[in-house]
Parts: C-alpha cells; structure tokens; sequence
C-alpha cells in the first residue's frame, strides 16, 4: 500500500510539471516520471519477499525477484543519461520557450 | 544457418561505431560508415534467403537454457524488415556522404548506433531487451536531431526528445505491468498470455499504446509533423524509414503474438487507423513546404500499413506487410529528391522553389517515380501495395474502409502533384528574390545561386549527380518491386503467415 501511494505521489508530482512550459521544469518531471515507473518495476516482482536472492539466502519464498532489480538498474542508467541531455538542450538556445508564462 | 552469427547484426555496427568515434572523419571514416552498411544490407539478405521458406533461426545468447538467455529470432518478417533497413541506411549514409553532413563529427557513429538498435528491436524475442534496443535507437536520434545546431533544430529538438521521453516511460510503465500480471517478459512465454487473461491485455494494452504513439497514430500524430521537419533532409529520411517502422513491427509482433490476433479488439484498430488515413492526408493540403507536406502524407501512409493488422486476415497481413516494406523505400526515395532540392536552394517552401528543379530530368523522374507509387498506380510498387489492402479490406466486408482508402489515394496524387507542379515544372525562376542560403549549404552551391548573375536571367542551381543518384536508387527499387511484385508478395505471404500460426516462432524461441 504505501508503494502504491508513493507511485501515485511521484507520478502526479511528474504529470503537474511536465505540463508546465519551463523545459527545466519539464525534466525535474521527467525525472519524477522515471522514479515512480522505477517503483511500479520494482513491485511487479512482489514486494512482500525481500532477502537477499543469493544461493545461501533461504528458499523461493524468502528471496526477492532479482530480474525487476535488474531492469531497474538498466531503467535508471537510461534515464539519468536522457536527463542530463535534456538539461543541455535546456542550457543551449535562449529565449526559445524557457521563461515562465505564469 | 549457424544461428550464432545472429548478435552479430547488432554488435557489428556497434563496433563499426565505436571505431569510427575514434578515427579522423575522412576517406577511412566514410568507407567505414558505407562499408558497415552495405554489410549489413547483405546479412540481411543472406538472412532472407535462409528464412525464405519458413524457417525460423533462434539464438539463445550465452548457450543459457531458453527463457533465462536474451533470444534473438529471425523469421521471414524480421528478415525481411532487416533487409530494408540496411538499404535505407546505406542510401541515407550515401546521401549524406554527398552533401557533405557525413564529415560532422559523431555523425557517422551516431548513424551506425541508430541501425544498431534498429536491428536488435527486430531481432530479439524479450519485451524489456526491445525497450531497450528502442532507446538505444533513440538516443543516437536524440544526437542526430540536435546535430543541425540551427535554433529550428533545437526547438524541434526538445519536441522530439520530450515526446519519445514520456511514450518511453509508459512503455517500460507497460513492461513492469506486464511482468507483474504475467510474471515474464519472454515473448515466447507470452504467447497468447493476453486472450487468456483479460488483465494481461490491459498490461500489454499500455505497451501498445506506447508503440502507437511512436509510429504517430492519429490522434497522437502532432509530435512527428512538428519534429520531422527540423532536422537535415539525409536524418529525416533515415527517421522515416526507421522509428515509426519499427514501432510498426512491434505492434504487428505483439498483436499477432501476445493477443493472438484477438477479434474483438480489432474495431479499435479499424476505426483508429481508418482517421489516421483520413486526417494525415488532409492536414497535408494546407502546408507549404516539400518537408511538411511528405510528413504529414507519411501520418497518413502509417493509417494504411497499419490497416492490415486491424484486418487480421491472411490478405490483409500480407497486404500490410507488403505495403511497409514498399512505404520505407518510396518515402525515403521523396524525402532525399526532395532534400536534394532544399540542400542546393536551402529551402523547402514551395513559392520559393518555384521551377527550381528545371532542366533536371534526373532528378524529376526520381521524384515522380516515387510520387506516383505513393499515390498509388501501377507499374510502381504502391500500386500493388493499395490494390492487395483494398482487395483485403472488401474481402472482410469492410466497405467503408476499402472506400476511404481509396478516396485518401486521390488526394495523396493531387497533394504530390503539387509539389510536382510547383518545383519541377513551375515557370523559370526569375521573378521574386533570390534564395536564401541555408545553414548546412555547400558553397559551390552558393556561388552558383545567389551571387551569380542578376535574378532575371540566372539559370538554376545545378544539383550535383551525387545528390540525386540516392534518390534514383530507391526509386528504381520501388519500380522493380512494382513490375516483380510476385517475388515481395510471396515473402509477405510467408511473413503473414508466421503471424497468423505463430507456433513456430514459439518453438523456436522457447527451444520446445
């Protein structure tokens, strides 16, 4: 449940700023979007068993999923490399659509 | 077939790459980039020839046992795909080789990352590996987008990467639901997963759509006609003939596959792609530059190709799959005659480029080929493509479809007769202002234009042969798969026919 909860905050907070006009406002969304997708990864392999997934660890009930861990690994590799060039797309090319309407 | 050499299509190119990042741009670096391509081009037609009668090829990577190894499959379909794109990517890196973009730095790795990606989404039989074999096609467009370095670029830019971005994330959104409801992300495990459990279809509904919004399905198409004119003309045509394509292929893959064609779905399909036709088409009538208006008919060409999935019949698969192996060539083949013209003149607007194609009889003749293919009539590929879907569409009862197809192909002819009667066969360029220079613009080019003689007698820019020989090529392509369409058709049958019966592809894969 308080996953749950935590997704739903983050990708709110994500969908509010994306819709802004910023482009600086518009990545910190992103970067809110990725962390709430990397949540619902990481539930999907069941949340309830959490040891270590190692061959001394104990048995299947015990042990945590080890492939949602890994696509999360490779999720956020990919989203903090996007993220940094879509801040150097923010920096590059002033008076484009970068100042605030509000 | 030794299936080893099977990763191989994606590490080649990655090596290619990776040298050419650390090579001088130059002679080396230019045979390197054509080289890895044309290499490519001829695994992929040694590819098509072993899958020819059906066969599939799986790899498990590492020798792991199936569903724990990353499997890489080909079948005629893949093939298939794969052999058009190395020709597209070969003619794009010739084209850009000819106006001169090839010599930017990055620009050749980037290119070689893209058909990299490409090639392991079409090959791989795991739905997390295509998530990331797409963002490894992505990020090099990411690259290649912004390479312009006008402001028009980077504007469309940010568009592009927000856009791909946010259909990114719902995509892995759809992967981790479908690992949670399916407990597995081999798509040979997968099959048939979403006809048995209705919360799988939800799970890998949402995947889907992420793929409708790259391919620019209507109403999701506004990303694409707002991007795609940003970038050089050599990257717009290798876009075109690569992203929304391979979006393509994974909806035709995972519908066949995972939904196993499920009929009561289709309707959505029917309805969604049947505007997409309509509204791409008509939002072409109202642009006034060669590049828009290509964009938007390939909005409208999406709407058609796709129609043979919604169709789900043995003609219409065939139909739909002839016609996206036609649609990559003719449209690559416009957008680079086209590109041509706005490289010399350094720009695409139509009251501009009035009769600025004069005296190119070349050059016409690539652009009417493939415009008329586009629209549609014989002896060009289109002709066959728009002849077996209507056939297909009547022959499920669908009138209406069948109907608005071929009213959309009437408009298509009249929008590229447009560009017809304006570029190429417009009154002499005389009247009006010189031409203006555009940024990436040879200055062979600007001598010849701008500064030559007094606007009422200056003759008009001759466009180097390099230029409109990539164009040319493709549009011969188009011309023999037209009058030999039986050789393609047979190919398209037997790709249909692993999507309808999908239990060899299975068998493959899961090694059972």
């Amino acid at each position: 449940m308080t996953l749950a909860i935590t997704i739903g905050v983050l990708i709110a907070g994500a969908v509010y700023l994306v819709l802004q006009r910023g482009m600086v406002r518009i990545v910190l969304g992103f970067v809110l979007l990725s962390h709430g997708v990397n949540l619902l990864l990481m539930s999907a392999g069941g949340v309830s068993r959490r040891e270590a997934p190692l061959l001394a660890g104990g048995g299947g009930e015990a042990l945590a999923d080890p492939l949602p861990q890994a696509f999360v690994l490779t999720a956020i590799v990919i989203a903090f490399s996007i993220t940094i060039y879509m801040l150097t797309l923010a920096a590059t090319g002033k008076g484009d659509d970068t100042e605030d309407a509000s | 077939m030794n299936t080893v050499l099977l990763p191989l299509l994606v590490a080649a190119p990655l090596l290619g790459a990776a040298l050419l990042t650390v090579l001088p741009t130059g002679r080396l670096a230019r045979f390197l980039l054509l080289g890895t391509s044309a290499g490519a081009l001829a695994a992929g037609l040694a590819l098509l020839a072993a899958t020819r009668d059906g066969q599939v090829y799986a790899h498990q990577v590492g020798l792991w046992p199936a569903g724990v190894a990353i499997p890489f499959v080909a079948d005629t379909f893949s093939a298939l795909m794969g052999t058009t794109t190395a020709l597209l990517v070969l003619v794009c890196s010739a084209f850009a080789v000819a106006t001169g973009e090839a010599e930017r730095r990055f620009f050749a790795p980037l290119v070689l990352v893209l058909s990299a990606g490409v090639y392991g989404a079409l090959l791989t039989a795991d739905l997390f590996n295509l998530f990331v074999f797409v963002e490894v096609m992505l990020l090099p467009s990411y690259g290649l987008m912004a390479i312009a370095g006008t402001l028009h670029g980077l504007r469309g830019g940010r568009t592009y990467v927000t856009a791909n971005l946010l259909t990114s994330t719902v995509f892995l959104a759809g992967v981790a639901l479908v690992y949670g409801t399916a407990g597995t992300v081999h798509l040979g495990e997968l099959a048939g997963a979403a006809q048995d459990s209705p919360v799988v279809a939800v799970a890998m509904g949402l995947v889907l759509l992420a793929m409708m919004v790259k391919a620019a399905v209507v109403p999701v198409h506004g990303w694409l006609v707002r991007t795609y004119t940003a970038p050089s003309p050599a990257v717009t045509a290798l876009f075109s003939g690569l992203h929304t394509k391979v979006a393509i292929y994974v909806i035709y893959r995972l519908y066949a596959l995972v939904f196993d064609g499920e009929a009561s779905l289709l309707w959505i399909g029917l309805v969604v792609f049947t505007a997409t036709m309509a509204v791409g088409v008509l939002g072409a009538v109202g642009e006034t530059t060669t590049r828009s208006i290509l964009v938007f008919h390939m909005v409208s060409q999406i709407g058609y190709i796709l129609l043979g999935v919604a169709l789900f019949t043995e003609l219409g698969l065939m139909a739909g799959i002839f016609y996206l192996v036609h649609h990559m060539v003719v449209k690559a083949s416009l957008f680079l005659s086209t590109g041509a013209i706005e490289h010399v003149h350094g720009t695409g607007d139509l009251e501009r480029l009035r009769g600025a194609a004069r005296g190119q009889p070349l050059l016409a003749l690539a652009f009417l080929g493939a415009a008329l293919s586009l629209a549609g009539l014989p002896p060009f590929s289109g002709f066959v493509a728009k002849l077996t879907l209507v056939a297909a569409a009547l022959d499920a009862g669908q009138w209406t479809v069948a109907a608005i197809a071929v009213a959309v192909s009437l408009i298509t002819l009249m929008s590229m007769l447009k560009i017809w009667g304006s570029v190429f066969w417009g009154p002499p360029p005389g009247a009006g202002p010189a031409p203006e220079l555009g940024p990436g613009q040879a200055p062979e080019a600007a001598g010849g234009t701008a500064t030559a003689a007094p606007a009422a007698t200056r003759a008009p820019a001759r466009i180097r042969t390099g230029l409109v020989l990539p164009a040319v090529a493709l549009t011969a392509v188009t011309l023999c798969v037209g009058l030999g369409a039986q050789v393609l058709l047979d190919l398209s049958a037997q790709a249909a026919a692993h999507l309808l019966d999908t239990s060899a592809y299975v068998e493959a894969v899961t090694n059972r």
